[in-house]
């Protein structure tokens, strides 16, 4: 397997704060991999790294081998990179169907006279746009609220309606954070099979962040462990979940008051 | 004038030339599936209402002032609404857009027609000094677009705001465009028709292009910047793009000003012009084309009324009411702001403007 995404000795400062350092690490092309870590401990960064929301101060960011550090964050997407966020940003009063259309923008060709006039080239690619969004909500069961504004919407749909408008962007590498925050049991079980769902129906690769054990242990294939910026374990979930390390970064030292 | 015979005119033409229009456009539409048609025969059969009431006299000459001057602000308050509305930039300095529309047409055309009063095909030499003038202004919306990168909300309004009030200094202190007397003995070219034809116009290329990709990422970027970044649009671009088309339209609007009053003032397109028009976007309703349109027509009229009853009052009482005017208009702002935050319309768009695929 080869590494889609190559994370080559990044380094982060916050001011004096260093947020993320020397991390380095790949993402095997095909995987479910999970970062986690306690609070603060640089998770978010990383992905706000990744996708050029920050510029890392140290290090090089690879995807398929092409070096994407400091590029702009929708060029970033654009070359194949899509996310969620762990506090929803939907379009929220924007219907749902208009959520998606929105992330297909940058394929759409039609230039702004052929869109004002509404020629038949423009009428032809809305009409793709359409079907292929409504594709998109059909196989995450979002389809029949295609019309209504998204902010109506109960918040385990706007989860997965963040999930279709990242995959609407076409993206080899789905990056998603906290993608079970705030969800019930049910709902994370289903969320569990969505993701797998996901990355066979669209051949993407999910590196996902997350507090949740019972989705890291469940669906990942590998799991990085982060402390204060700084890797700590890595490797199959099983094995991190009995590192010692692991167990005292989240459980604090034995003997150590709590 | 009496009342009985106004209102039987109103009603002849009306089952005449506006219902007719308005049903082959409603079959038309429903046949084709789209839209263009039935707005566009609604549009002619309101133009040709007015036209007709306007050249058989039933409107007399300050009634269709005032509707051409209603149809100039639908033009700004469209405009701004892309801007302000649709994008989410909120923009101070719309008037300063409109001001460098009507300078750049109005110099264009007092120029030419002082060297040759009767210069062959004038009027299609002033539409395209109308047009040179958007262009003018739309080249300053890219200029104006650049803060917007960088700033928001409360900080891009003071910048607007100073770029509206720097246009107003400016032309105040060039002496070749008359400075503060003004510019002054443009030729009366706009009429009710062009200046129609130009807020139809504005109306339908904003309405088109927020029903297209590119409208789709100016919402997203209102509704969330970063995470319209994130689904790959160009956020830089489209905001600058956005106060291109707004100001281009706006400086049409200018441009059909100057020309329709024969002079173009600084004092015309200072704050309190803007704030007219912001008025004018946030009663109609953000985003909301069709509030643009009533709020437009009603804060006109409204404006005119006033001016006639407070004049008239401070004439009785021998007070300065006459001034009371903006302090009226700010009570209005105040009281939509409180009671109907969204505005007249909300988000809403009137069936005419929709299209056949949209439901909201």
């Amino acid at each position: 397997m080869s590494a889609l995404l190559s994370i080559q000795n990044m380094t982060h400062f916050f001011g004096g704060l260093k947020a993320v350092s020397e991390f380095s690490f790949d993402v095997p092309e095909g995987v479910i991999y999970g970062l986690i870590g306690p609070n603060g401990s640089g998770k978010t960064t990383t992905f706000n790294l990744i996708t050029g929301i920050y510029n890392p101060t140290q290090g090089k960011i690879l995807l398929d081998g092409k070096d994407i550090t400091g590029q702009k964050p929708y060029k970033i997407v654009r070359s194949g990179i899509g996310r969620t966020f762990q506090n929803l940003r939907i379009f929220s009063s924007m219907s749902v169907l208009d959520n998606i259309r929105a992330a297909k923008q940058y394929r759409a060709k039609s230039g702004l006279l052929s869109s004002v006039m509404r020629l038949p080239g423009f009428m032809a690619e809305e009409k793709r746009i359409r079907e292929e969004s409504m594709n998109l909500l059909e196989v995450l069961h979002l389809a029949d609220r295609a019309d209504d504004a998204a902010r109506n919407l109960p918040y385990g749909d706007l989860r997965r309606l963040e999930i279709a408008r990242a995959l609407a962007t076409q993206p080899r590498l789905l990056l998603l954070d906290e993608p079970a925050a705030g969800m019930n049991p049910k709902e994370v079980q289903d969320l569990m099979k969505l993701v797998q769902r996901v990355r066979d129906e669209f051949k993407v690769t999910v590196f996902l962040i997350e507090h949740h054990m019972k989705v890291v242990m469940g669906i990942c294939e590998r799991v990085k462990v982060l402390d204060f910026g700084t890797t700590i374990a890595e490797g199959k979930p099983e094995d991190v979940g009995r590192d010692a390390k692991v167990l005292e970064a989240y459980l604090g030292r034995k003997g150590a008051a709590c | 004038m009496e009342y009985k015979p106004v209102l039987q005119t109103l009603k002849r033409i009306g089952s005449w030339i506006v219902f007719p229009l308005l049903s082959v456009g409603d079959i038309v539409g429903r046949k084709t599936g789209r839209n263009m048609p039935r707005l566009t025969l609604a549009a002619l059969g309101i133009y040709l209402y007015i036209y007709v009431l306007g050249s058989t006299g039933v409107f007399n000459g300050y009634v269709m002032h005032i509707i051409n001057l209603s149809l100039i602000y639908v033009a700004l308050a469209a405009s701004l609404n892309l801007i302000n509305g649709i994008t989410g930039q909120f923009s101070l300095g719309h008037m300063g857009f409109a001001a460098v529309g009507a300078y750049v047409s109005g110099t264009f055309t007092t120029l030419l027609f002082k060297l040759n009063p009767s210069v062959p095909g004038a009027y299609l030499v002033f539409v395209g000094a109308i047009v040179a003038g958007g262009v003018a202004a739309a080249l300053m919306g890219v200029l104006i677009g650049f803060p917007s990168l960088r700033l928001k909300g409360d900080y891009l309004a003071i910048v607007t705001l100073g770029f509206g009030e720097i246009i107003r200094t400016i032309l105040n202190n060039i002496s070749y465009v008359g400075g503060p007397r003004g510019l002054l003995g443009i030729p009366k070219f706009s009429n009710f028709t062009i200046i129609f034809a130009a807020a139809f116009l504005t109306i339908l290329v904003i309405r088109n292009l927020v029903h297209s990709s590119h409208g789709r990422a100016f919402l997203a970027i209102r509704e969330n910047e970063l995470a319209a970044e994130l689904a790959g649009i160009d956020t830089t671009r489209y905001k600058v793009l956005s106060f291109a088309i707004g100001a281009g339209f706006a400086g049409v609007a200018g441009g059909l000003f100057a020309h329709l009053l024969q002079m173009a003032h600084p004092t015309q397109y200072g704050f309190m012009g803007s704030v007219m028009v912001l008025i004018m976007v946030y009663a109609g309703g953000v985003g909301s084309l069709t509030g643009s349109i009533i709020a437009a027509f009603s804060l006109t009229f409204l404006s005119e009324g006033l001016r006639g009853v407070l004049d008239g009052l401070g004439e009785l009482t021998n007070l300065p009411l006459g001034d009371l005017r903006m302090v009226i208009y700010a009570l209005l702002l105040i009281l939509i702001m409180l009671f109907r935050t969204e505005g007249l319309m909300g988000n809403k768009e009137s069936k005419l403007l929709m299209l056949p695929e949209d439901k909201r």
